[in-house]
């Protein structure tokens, strides 16, 4: 964040003049509300884009009509709408937690945006151990889920956050492990450096170094984070065909939106680090044009709603998997192959 | 900045850990002693062992207590039940488990360690780099040691799993 501080300041000397405490505390509150506002719009577009692009696989048109232009403004229109309505809280829930729940599941997934590098310049703080923080911060997202499904004093409440714990601790161990090759590959587990290694171009891509075990495993990578995030065709913990609405069947209102925006701001997030691990993060794929400034936010938001997109049309192409084909997935496929890529670009280390 | 932070974080440590003892709600105790771990991993930072801290809150407010809630739900226990008093020989053990931990605590503090200067400068003693130097040399045996313990007990709850089923 130093270096963010010094670009914006740059020549502004009655910002100097401040002690450093004050500062720091200008910085980190102007930060948390802009990357607050981005996290919030970034959800919005995700609900647009979910709409709009299942539309088309499925033969239709989706929203037309809110805002004029292809309905783009049909998803601010349902936000204004969520935080109108009336927020029911069920007579025997834990009314403390059901309260807490969504705020947990929101700010996890907001906190993790701190580390994510937009820009080389363009990230609130530049931690030595920024992958690791994400991984440990995201974690708490299931401790929201299950205190949301037991708050609210219903089986299928109870149910869904008991399969979601369950699929998230499961699926982390694949997601952490091919994150492990990366930090191998890289020997940091400085987000920044990640991308410095990667920037000059699409062919130094950390996705073809170690042919083919970095391949293999960022599709473990995005096939875990798919359930992590509870998203088709891993989305047990809110099968409405069985559980109703899973861990959020009794919310509504703002505390409904708010689960649904941590989900969107959730694959951003995913798609951010996908990108930043596999993909060149900010840097440009044709080597020095357009490498520069701004058109880094360009290019990592580029490569993210690529992950999104492809994170869209799994869902609307492939049915809901089985529970036991869940546990399957994650213990007898995704971790042994995981160890299979560690393994590998061991020996393509040492050689 | 660091000792306004520093009681901050020491004082949701205690308040939190005295919450978890005092609180009736199993679920409740749980959550307060995930922000026990948390106050915990922010010492742990102010220290410059960020690695460590992270692995703190991975391991034990990711992972552990996760599951502790887990089977809290699952077992649905009430908050009367966490009302009767253990007696008999629990009792007297953790009696005799605490009165050890007040010594270990007095003689500490006493010992004049608590009264040590502050070090200057950067500490790299929580660094990843160092921590994993020390692991695979210093402490490599215990370190394998662990690992061993590890699969074991893996194994030992895959038989008693197995067990179940026949």
């Amino acid at each position: 964040m130093r270096e963010l501080i010094t670009t914006l300041a740059n020549g502004q000397t009655f910002l100097a003049n401040l002690p450093e405490v004050v500062l720091n505390i200008i910085f980190i509150s102007l930060g948390a509300v802009v990357l607050t506002t981005v996290c919030a719009v970034l959800a919005l577009v995700g609900v647009y884009m979910e709409r709009k692009v299942s539309a088309h696989i499925q033969d239709r048109v989706g929203p037309m009509y809110v805002g004029g232009f292809h309905g783009w403004l049909q998803t601010a229109a349902d936000a204004l709408k969520l935080l109108l309505k009336e927020d029911i809280v069920p007579a025997l829930a834990d009314k403390k937690l059901h309260f807490f729940a969504p705020i947990l599941v929101f700010g996890a997934t907001l906190a993790t945006f701190a580390v994510l590098p937009f820009g080389r310049h363009y990230v609130m703080s530049d931690m030595n151990i920024g992958i690791l923080y994400i991984l440990a911060i995201s974690s708490l997202v299931v401790i929201g889920t299950i205190l949301a499904g037991w708050a609210s004093n219903n089986k299928w409440s109870l149910l869904g956050a008991m399969r979601s714990a369950a699929q998230v601790v499961s699926f982390e161990i694949p997601a952490s492990l091919a994150i492990l090759v990366i930090i191998m590959a890289v020997g940091s587990m400085n987000l920044g450096e990640i991308v410095n290694v990667q920037v000059g171009g699409i062919h130094k891509w950390l996705i073809w170094k170690f042919f083919p075990f970095n391949l293999l495993a960022f599709i473990i990578y995005f096939i875990a984070t798919l359930a992590e995030t509870n998203r088709a065709p891993f989305d047990l913990p809110e099968a409405e065909s069985e559980i109703v609405a899973g861990f959020h069947t009794e919310y509504s209102g703002f505390k409904w939106a708010a689960f649904f925006l941590a989900e969107y701001a959730n694959m951003f997030m995913v798609g951010v680090v996908g990108a930043t691990l596999f993909l060149g993060g900010w840097s440009s794929p044709f080597g020095d044009f357009m490498n520069s400034g701004p058109f880094q936010i360009f290019w990592i938001f580029a490569k993210a709603f690529g992950l999104i997109f492809v994170q869209i049309w799994i869902r609307w192409t492939l049915p809901r998997v089985r529970v036991d084909q869940l546990m399957y997935t994650s213990w007898k496929v995704l971790t042994p192959f995981a160890f299979v890529a560690i393994i590998g670009v061991g020996f393509y280390m040492i050689l | 900045m660091i000792p306004i932070l520093f009681f901050f974080f020491a004082a949701v440590a205690i308040a939190s850990g005295i919450m978890m003892i005092v609180h009736r709600n199993p679920i409740y105790c749980a959550l307060f002693l995930i922000l026990t771990l948390f106050a915990v991993a922010g010492l742990y930072v102010l220290l410059n062992a960020p690695f460590i801290a992270a692995v703190h809150i991975i391991v034990y407010a990711g992972a552990i207590m996760v599951l502790f809630l887990f089977v809290i739900m699952l077992l649905d226990l009430k908050s009367e039940t966490s009302r009767q008093r253990p007696g008999g020989l629990p009792r007297i053990l953790s009696i005799i488990m605490s009165g050890v931990l007040l010594a270990e605590l007095v003689l500490f503090l006493r010992s004049g360690t608590a009264n040590l200067p502050l070090v200057e400068g950067d500490l790299i003693i929580g660094s990843t780099k160092e921590i994993g130097n020390l692991l695979f040399t210093e402490y490599l045996f215990p370190f394998e040691i662990t690992s061993v313990l590890l699969l074991s007990s893996i194994i030992g709850s895959v038989i008693l799993a197995r067990l179940k089923l026949k």
